[in-house]
């Protein structure tokens, strides 16, 4: 047999030998952002959900497509890299499929995550590998300067689109929702408690989930999201989810697990709530799924050792 | 179950019996017909009788049916082709005798089906027998009127023109429906025994055996086609997990491997699309895996941008590309050689990789176990060219000999000590995939943007220039640990004939008949295609015409792909092109004719057989 016995899922780090992560231990290079850029603040959520969740160091791994949130790895102190763009996903489930002792997170952004990656966010979510996902949101091509995103607003004005952006752009809530991902949340970057919560409830879910983070880019779309921001006159409105608790009060917070009550909520005008729209706890995960299948078959040829199995097949061809 | 209707060959009839060393049968029907089962069970039983075989077929690029052929030759001796011209047709329509009555050599046999087939009667050049299969299969099996079975009561005939071993044959039949309805199987052995009871008068004296085929002794004899037999070969190298998109003609491969991967404890996934595959192959990879991916023309190109990060990332990685005819959707059941310069140069950059090509069945085996070691050793992405010809033709071989070849690939996560850098100049990438725990307190990135040697981005222009040299010189390392490659015939003289991929048996029984003929000649089959081993410019001057036989276009400046990179190697001007794209492997004479025109042969002829081996001679 040549694969070890599929780890434990998701199991936090008992070694009591190793002291806990710090933000210290997992800081690498320094970013190399924008002064004032959204991904800070995701970078330092980061770090402090990694240090709640205290896994391996070792077993932690951080990938990234292209842009510039997906510089992202070079800034975490984790086995890690920098994929090409648009097809971390497919990488990433590459990771986990691979390596069922892993825990693996990819981050990106909206071009990354919505235009040349949108078919394996449809496929990713589809196959439902454990995984965690980060998309950060700043609705315009920032790495290249200013062109029309696939999130950017209709009349947003970009260098492709010098008149305003004319087509109709993506939800990303809807199209997580359409695709069959597992776990979708909503968060923004001036929320760090908020977006932290999320990352970790992510990080916990048993499949692959997605957290949606508005991450505003100050060079090329200033103010893009303060309609979520209080003190720059906009609403924030956090999901409040049900207690079951019976009160009638409850009858108005959101069942996570209610695809058509998510799919209203993700249908909400902009700047919309922010929260957890989806849990599916159900659906096994790819990884588990396989898992299965490779243990039934093994048992199917009596645990047959490498050399033994190929041997028979050659027999057959005799 | 012992069907109680063989009969036994009698005595009488195999008395009268020509001996002949081997024979070309081409069996034409439409492609649901179930010819090509036929065409394996020929090439099963020679496998299994010591005996050398070939196939070749096509298949119609319909959906279902259209007019297909299957080839079979078999015999004792090195077969190397599967044959210039047949010696039995075996036509089961108008349309298939129609299309196929040229390819069969004067004095052979033409066995038709006279439920179907009228053929001309002027035509005294070939033996015609008829045989009424459809209505003689519907009445062996009994009551339903559906022609299924007569490819097997056309096999019991061709049991009975060539004595072949009925007790083997009647075994294969069995295995192959095993596991189905025993109806299936009575119908089945039923057809043979009636096409092998057809009465030996009305053969026509048609009644032939093969010379008893010495056996090489040693190993048993396997068959199989290219792709089963390099699917095989990956396991046996190691490879547990992968990733595919389905794309013909690979798309045996991976169906192969996402049923036989699980019994290994490994997995294969079908992606979304090309890119998606690479991308998890290469996740699996960085996982600490030896996995693959794998695709024909259209499909190494979407592959490109993820193999570009694979050298840039120092990735090892198998990826397979089944050649068929292009560019684009082209001539997807055809076979062509046109993916070489793709596969050397495709992708952006400079982007040096590993480009293998097998020369026949057998060999799709031991260059899976090379590719593997190679992508180890030097962490590098390697591709295998194959081609359709081989992915699907039929041979026998040696059976490999596993408890010595096999090799067990695992991650390998000990930890790294303090000194460990992620791209070492001056030392080879050894990568560390996750699970490793670094000594140093400090985890690696593995990177498609230039990086320095702990995989920092960096655009420093001396670390640019040496990491470019260090991935250049990785692969010049790969070549100079290559073997020179095998030279047959004469070590210096008119005219070496090069190949790659498929047309390794053409060329060399063309090499053949051009020495019989009192030509100088030597064939070179190059299984390294990129990088190509050191000292061939030595080789190739000992010669005055240095030919490389390909089946791809002449290109812009009148030479094939293999030839204008040797060319651009060794400035050579002997180095010409016989190229070719007919989507069609190469028949021997066609060779001999091309080279006998270049190099002012009178007798293009030569060694050619012109009268069938079946022709009635008096005895």
């Amino acid at each position: 047999m040549s694969t070890p016995a599929p780890a434990a899922p998701v199991a936090p780090a008992a070694d009591g030998t190793r002291a806990p992560l710090t933000k210290k231990i997992l800081t690498a290079d320094h970013p190399t952002w924008c002064p004032g850029c959204g991904d800070f603040a995701v970078l330092a959520s980061f770090y402090k959900v990694l240090e709640k969740l205290n896994y391996p160091q070792e077993k932690i791994v951080t990938f990234a497509g292209i842009g510039c949130s997906s510089r992202f790895p070079y800034f975490v102190n984790t086995h890690g890299g920098h994929y090409i763009h648009g097809r971390a996903l497919p990488f990433a489930a590459g990771i986990s499929l691979g390596r069922d002792d892993l825990h693996v997170f990819v981050f990106g952004g909206d071009g990354d995550g919505f235009s040349i990656g949108g078919n394996h966010l449809v496929h990713t979510a589809r196959k439902n590998p454990r995984l965690t996902y980060v998309i950060m949101d700043n609705s315009v091509y920032g790495l290249t300067k200013k062109q029309t995103s696939p999130t950017s607003p209709i009349g947003f004005k970009s260098k492709t689109d010098p008149w305003g952006a004319m087509d109709q752009p993506i939800n990303p809530m809807r199209t997580l929702l359409n695709s069959g991902a597992t776990f979708i949340a909503r968060s923004h970057a001036t929320q760090v408690n908020h977006m932290v919560e999320m990352m970790l409830k992510a990080a916990q879910h048993d499949g692959f989930s997605v957290v949606e983070i508005l991450s505003e880019c100050v060079e090329f779309f200033e103010g893009a999201f303060d309609g979520a921001v209080p003190r720059k006159g906009g609403s924030w409105q956090a999901i409040e989810l049900k207690k079951n608790d019976g009160t009638p009060e409850d009858e108005l917070r959101h069942d996570p697990t209610d695809k058509l009550a998510a799919m209203k909520l993700a249908s909400e005008p902009w700047p919309g709530k922010f929260g957890i729209y989806y849990e599916d706890k159900v659906r096994p995960t790819k990884n588990a799924l396989e898992q299965k299948l490779i243990a039934t078959t093994r048992e199917k040829t009596k645990n047959a050792t490498d050399l033994e199995l190929l041997s028979k097949t050659f027999a057959r061809m005799r | 179950m012992v069907s109680p209707n063989t009969p036994a060959a009698t005595d009488a009839s195999a008395s009268s019996a020509t001996t002949i060393p081997d024979v070309v049968i081409r069996l034409a029907g439409n492609s649901q017909d179930g010819i090509q089962a036929v065409g394996g069970f020929l090439a099963r039983l020679a496998g299994r009788s010591d005996q050398e075989v070939m196939t070749y077929m096509t298949i119609p690029s319909t959906i279902s049916g259209g007019p297909s052929i299957f080839q079979v030759r078999m015999g004792s001796g090195e077969i190397l082709s599967s044959g210039d011209r047949a010696d039995v047709l075996v036509a089961f329509y108008q349309h298939s005798y129609e299309n196929h009555r040229s390819s069969l050599r004067p004095g052979g046999v033409l066995l038709y089906d006279s439920d179907h087939v009228v053929p001309n009667p002027d035509d005294k050049e070939v033996t015609a027998v008829g045989v009424p299969m459809t209505s003689a299969t519907v009445e062996a099996v009994g009551g339903s009127s559906k022609e299924k079975g007569k490819n097997i009561y056309v096999l019991g005939l061709i049991a009975r023109m060539f004595d072949l071993d009925v007790p083997k044959l009647t075994q294969l039949i069995r295995e192959r429906f095993t596991g189905k309805n025993e109806d299936i199987v009575r119908n089945a052995l039923l057809a043979f025994d009636a096409g092998y009871a057809y009465p030996a008068e009305n053969l026509r004296s048609c009644l032939y055996r093969l010379e008893k085929s010495t056996a090489p002794g040693g190993r048993p004899q396997v068959t199989g086609d290219g792709n089963t037999v390099l699917t095989y070969g990956l396991l046996a190298a190691g490879v547990r997990y992968g990733a595919g998109y389905p794309i013909t003609p690979w798309s045996s491969i991976m169906e192969t491997l996402r049923t036989e991967l699980p019994k290994y404890g490994g997995l294969f996934v079908q992606c979304e699309d090309e890119i998606a595959a690479a991308s998890t192959a290469l996740g699996f990879a960085y996982a600490g895996h030896l996995s693959i991916t794998g695709s024909s023309g259209p499909g190494l190109s979407l592959k490109m941008e993820a193999l570009g990060w694979a050298t840039m990332a120092e990735m090892p990685l198998i990826v397979i590309n089944v050649q068929r005819g292009g560019p684009s959707t082209g001539l997807p059941t055809n076979i062509e050689q046109s993916d070489l310069l793709q596969a050397i140069y495709g992708s952006h950059g400079d982007c040096p990789r590993v480009v293998l090509a097998p020369k026949n069945v057998e060999d799709c085996f031991h260059i899976a176990l090379e590719a593997g070691r190679i992508a180890r050793e030097f962490s590098t992405p390697v591709i295998i060219l194959t081609d359709q010809a081989i992915a699907t033709r039929i041979e026998a071989f040696d059976e490999p000999d596993l408890a010595k070849l096999m090799v067990e690939v695992k991650p390998d996560t000990s930890t790294r000590d303090a000194a460990f850098k992620p791209y070492p100049l001056g030392g080879m990438t050894r990568h560390a995939p996750p699970g490793s725990v670094m000594a140093s307190g400090k985890y690696p990135t593995v990177t498609g943007l230039e990086h320095d040697e702990h995989g920092h981005p960096t655009a420093s222009p001396a670390l640019h220039t040496k990491m470019t040299e260090k991935r250049r010189e990785k692969i010049k390392a790969v070549a100079n640990s290559l073997p020179a490659p095998e030279l047959v015939g004469d070590e210096s003289g008119e005219v070496l004939l090069i190949g790659w991929g498929c047309t390794y048996g053409p060329i060399r029984e063309a090499m053949g008949r051009l020495r019989h003929a009192g030509v100088k000649a030597a064939h070179m089959q190059m299984r390294h295609l990129h990088p190509l081993a050191p000292g061939l410019e030595a080789t190739f001057a000992r010669y005055k015409h240095v030919l490389v036989v390909e089946i791809n276009d002449e290109g812009l400046y009148g030479h094939g792909q293999l030839a204008t990179l040797l060319r651009a190697l060794t400035c050579n001007p002997a180095i010409t092109s016989i190229t070719k794209t007919d989507g069609l492997t190469y028949k021997v004479s066609e060779i001999v004719e091309r080279v006998a025109r270049k190099i002012d042969l009178p007798d293009s002829t030569i060694g050619m057989r012109k009268q069938s081996i079946l022709a009635v001679t008096p005895r």
